[in-house]
């Protein structure tokens, strides 16, 4: 069989000062970011405000969409180009109009503004023609058309047939295309487009030269309110954890689990200042995965320390704690390796989109796999050590014994069915 | 073979043919690959950020209604009170929720509390107003004004919701959001794009009314008008031109202008059957309104043109005047609307007037929009995603654990199916993050299966035979994975209650994920192996 570690003999606990020296670099270069540095950047869904994305046929020129943002009176705003990870050049530009302080019915118009200047920079074709890479141009208005026209003599249920046409050019365009045509020919690669439906098609339209990808506009009364429920989820959620564990193994394994990963949400939150990553709602759900993540490392570490503590009654806890984590190494590494290649392939190819998620998850399985033995075990040898127990663990009480200290009892960590 | 295996064998069996009968043989048994493709388009619904569209959240003005409530109370009051020959210095709204009654002469009290009693019974409570003799308040009870909320929150979602299906969209949603007490609604409109359309038509007033036009003369302002006649008749009121019937008097636009209106309405927007669009014939290229008016209300306006044959009659709608057509002849239950139509705006006023007007005012609270081409891009990157890390598991799993490794592989896509199975059973939509939770939970299901296989593998290293080997990895990795789920699940669980929109969609697959997993990388995981135990040789090594 092929076996990552032989038999695997570190004294980790031996190393715990350098971990927390560690956690302390990582700790303040985040809060110094985020205090004193660039601060965190919030998204939209936080700090409301309009955001326009729009994806041009050529690359534009960022001075050009200012201007005509200028022009609106709304040159403040932010405009931001957006690029794929293969992507050389960049086609695609998100509009940010801040909200802070304004009304929604402002916010409403701020949208128009935005649209406005497009149109006013980037002159849609001046013909009466309807803009075929515009949003509304659906599958039923293109059937409209080609059904009044007719191009393919259709006389039984032409209708539908021409929903269903329309309904493959338009999948061309969205997919194929990238949501913008540039060429109208391209259409004839579509199975069903003949000359004669590119010749109607051509005729009824006009080509512009961007199309609207994605508006989200959120007033002050929403983005308060997704600000709180954050904040509450991630509260409720850590606390319901840290009861579960308590009930499950003792308090202090609780506090140091919840500590830990208290600990990769800061670190975490530090990258993102300093990266410049925009947190949205998105993030707070990938935060709260990697919440979750590295409690399960921690788990499995603590729940072989709670094995190996019944077993191994005459060693000190550190080294019980050793023990179990080198003996799950293995899967540690494991399972945080192939994880974290699935959410590093997420974070190269799952687009724009989820790119800050995938971003949050790529950091978070590292500083939460380091953390479950870096952060959470140290603590509890540490709390055992503070306590003056367990120091020879077969002769005192330890481990944060319920009854720690009244007489000498053995049974440091029963299992959870016993108590 | 063991029985008790080949009920194990037959359940799982079971549960993978009925996985498949909702992913592929649902609504019709399928006889092509076409059918089975549409059979799954059909039953895993796309959330908006993947198939493109829009949401809204509108919250309907509340405050407006209780208002409004309490003015009509003041008119009718003003009028009972006059009826009854009560004397009094005024009555008047204080704010929202008070009227104020003042120096009421103390004989005739008994009148105002009598009226307050029969009328408004548990609606208004009177009391003497401070500071002020023989005056009282009137308070606008919390119960009648949460009721009115209520009541106006419930008709402006109808209302809302019968403008929006008006437009022939495909499946819109509007629903009440916000619990209870809440004013606010959510509008979903699936493959929409484009809101203009949608917009307006929903924050239309829709308030129409037909007034008879008392004065053939405009006026620019309201000063002109008093300049001219001193004093404004009772019953009177100047109302403004719509914007687009300003140059109505001069043929140019000049800015504003104002017609004299008879207060009281003949009809209302309330009395309307019906309303569709149609070409203006005397004005060809514009569009005009037709109606029909109820019975009821056609006793009313029948008499009423043939007694005001030769004046105007003015159409209001929202407030302003949009034209002021000569009444010809009778009209008893039908008519129209111009001014300047076109096509467009002729048929949202259409459908606006059909639904009816809104009870109160609407503000946007937020407002998202996918474009078709973002959503479909989503998907293909979600799925490529997807499916390249499942690969990529699936090969190391294979090279590091063998043969077992193909359990693991087995597990993990019948994970999938039980998942997906689920999303198409109850009906939740497929979100992006929902695509991510999909993604993790590929992640948990490679950590049951490597914490039951290198529990295996210690087994063995410490000299238990295989079969052994087996039911004490999976009975050690068995405890620790329900403490990791468990731990997940409860932390999934209160993002599912707690939160919105995208949060919850990624808390769904994950919980659904999470359960699923423990079916596949324990038990059926654990069958396949004793099956496997039961065909080879009782000392050989086991691959793992």
């Amino acid at each position: 069989m092929i076996e990552l570690f032989k038999q695997p003999n570190l004294d980790w606990m031996g190393k715990a000062k350098y971990f927390y020296a560690l956690s302390g670099i990582l700790l303040l270069a985040g809060w110094i970011s985020i205090f004193f540095g660039r601060g965190i950047k919030y998204g939209i869904d936080f700090s409301g405000g309009t955001n326009v994305d729009v994806r041009f046929a050529q690359p534009p020129s960022i001075d050009k969409i200012r201007a005509g943002l200028t022009a609106q009176g709304i040159g403040t705003s932010e405009i931001q180009p957006i690029r794929d990870i293969s992507a050389k050049s960049s086609n695609e530009v998100l509009i940010f109009v801040e909200g802070k302080g304004q009304d929604e019915d402002l916010m409403q118009s701020s949208r128009d503004k935005v649209l406005n200047a497009l149109s006013a920079t980037y002159g849609v074709a001046t013909s009466d023609k309807p803009d075929f890479n515009s949003n509304s141009t659906t599958p039923s208005s293109l059937a409209a058309v080609l059904t009044i026209r007719d191009p393919l003599f259709l006389s039984v249920n032409a209708g539908d047939r021409y929903q269903q046409l329309a309904r493959k050019i338009l999948d061309y365009r969205d997919s194929e295309a990238n949501g913008i045509l540039t060429n109208f020919d391209d259409l004839s690669k579509v199975p069903g487009v003949t000359p004669a439906v590119l010749n109607v098609i051509k005729s009824s339209f006009s080509l512009g030269p961007f199309t609207i990808r994605d508006i989200a506009i959120v007033g002050p009364k929403v983005g308060a309110e997704l600000r709180k429920q954050a904040v509450y989820v991630t509260l409720y959620a850590l606390g319901g954890m840290l009861v579960y564990i308590a009930l499950r193994f003792e308090w202090v394994y609780g506090a140091a689990a919840v500590l830990a990963v208290f600990h990769d949400v800061l670190i975490t939150l530090g990258f993102f200042s300093l990266l410049r990553f925009e947190i949205s709602l998105t993030v707070i759900a990938a935060l709260l995965t990697l919440v979750g993540y590295s409690m399960n490392d921690t788990i499995v570490i603590f729940d072989r320390i709670r094995e190996n503590n019944r077993l191994l009654r005459r060693e000190l806890f550190a080294s019980v704690v050793n023990k179990s984590i080198n003996q799950t190494l293995s899967r540690t590494i494991l399972t945080s390796g192939l994880t974290f290649l699935t959410v590093l392939v997420l974070f190269l190819m799952g687009g724009q989109v989820l790119r800050a998620f995938s971003f949050a998850l790529v950091v978070g399985i590292v500083v939460g796999t380091y953390s479950s033995f870096g952060i959470a075990a140290p603590i509890v040898v540490a709390w055992n050590r503070w306590r003056g127990h367990g120091v020879m663990a077969g002769t005192g009480t330890a481990a944060g014994n319920k009854n720690r200290g009244s007489e000498n009892v053995t049974g440091r960590l029963a299992p959870a069915g016993r108590r | 073979m063991n029985p008790n295996l080949k009920w194990k064998g037959l359940f799982i069996a079971a549960v993978i043919v009925f996985c498949f009968y909702f992913l592929f043989g649902y609504p019709t048994f399928p006889t092509s690959f076409a059918q089975v493709k549409d059979n799954f388009n059909k039953q895993i619904k796309l959330g908006l950020d993947l198939q493109g569209g829009s949401h809204m959240i509108l919250q309907v003005q509340v405050q407006e209604a209780v208002a409004q409530e309490t003015d009509t109370t003041v008119d009718r009051l003003t009028t009972a009170l006059r009826g009854k020959n009560v004397h009094y210095d005024e009555v008047r709204r204080v704010d929202d929720t008070h009227i104020l009654v003042r120096n009421i002469d103390p004989s005739q009290y008994s009148v105002l509390s009598d009226i307050v009693g029969t009328q408004y019974n548990n609606v208004w409570d009177t009391a003497p107003a401070a500071g002020e003799a023989n005056s009282y308040t009137l308070t606008l009870r919390p119960g009648a004004v949460a009721a009115i909320e209520e009541q106006t929150v419930t008709q402006a979602k109808d209302t809302i919701e019968q403008r929006i299906n008006a437009l022939g969209l495909t499946e819109p949603t509007v629903q009440p959001r916000g619990g209870r007490n809440a004013d606010e609604i959510l509008v979903q409109l699936p493959g929409v794009a484009d809101t203009a359309e949608a917009r307006r038509v929903i924050q239309a007033g829709g308030q129409l009314e037909f007034r008879l036009v008392n004065d053939p003369q405009t006026y620019p302002s309201v000063a002109a008008y008093m300049a001219q006649h001193t004093v404004l008749p009772a019953g009177d009121e100047l109302v403004p031109a719509c914007a687009d019937n300003r140059d109505r008097a001069s043929g140019s636009n000049t800015g504003d202008l104002f017609y004299m209106l008879n207060r009281a309405p003949i009809v209302t927007g309330r009395d309307l059957r019906s309303a569709t669009e149609t070409r203006n014939t005397t004005n060809p290229g514009t569009w005009q309104v037709n109606f029909t008016l109820s019975p009821e209300a056609a006793r009313r306006f029948g008499p009423f043109t043939q007694q005001n044959i030769g004046r105007n009659m003015a159409v209001v709608l929202d407030h302003c005047v949009k034209s002021d057509p000569v009444i010809n002849a009778r009209i008893d239950d039908s008519g129209m609307i111009e001014g300047n139509f076109s096509q467009q705006s002729a048929h949202e006023l259409a459908v606006v007037l059909r639904a009816g007007a809104l009870p109160a005012s609407i503000k946007y609270l937020e407002e998202r929009t996918v474009g078709p081409s973002l959503g479909a891009d989503s998907i293909r990157h979600g799925v490529q995603a997807s499916i390249l890390s499942l690969l990529v598991v699936m090969f190391f799993m294979l090279i590091y654990y063998r043969l077992s490794g193909g359990n693991a592989v087995l597990a993990l896509i019948l994970n999938l199916v039980i998942l997906l199975a689920f999303l198409a059973m109850s009906g939740a939509v497929l979100t992006l993050p929902g695509i991510a939770g999909v993604i993790l939970t590929i992640g948990m299901g490679v950590d049951s299966n490597v914490l039951v296989f290198e529990r295996i593998r210690e087994e063995i290293r410490n000299g238990k035979s295989s079969a052994a080997a087996v039911e004490a990895g999976f009975d050690n990795a068995f405890r620790t994975i329900i403490d990791t789920h468990v731990t997940t699940v409860v932390s999934a669980a209160f993002l599912g209650f707690f939160g919105t929109g995208p949060i919850r969609g990624f808390a769904i697959t994950l919980v659904v994920g999470l359960v699923a997993n423990i079916f596949t990388a324990v038990y059926v995981s654990k069958t396949i192996f004793q099956y496997h135990l039961t065909k080879m040789d009782r000392q050989a090594e086991l691959s793992i």
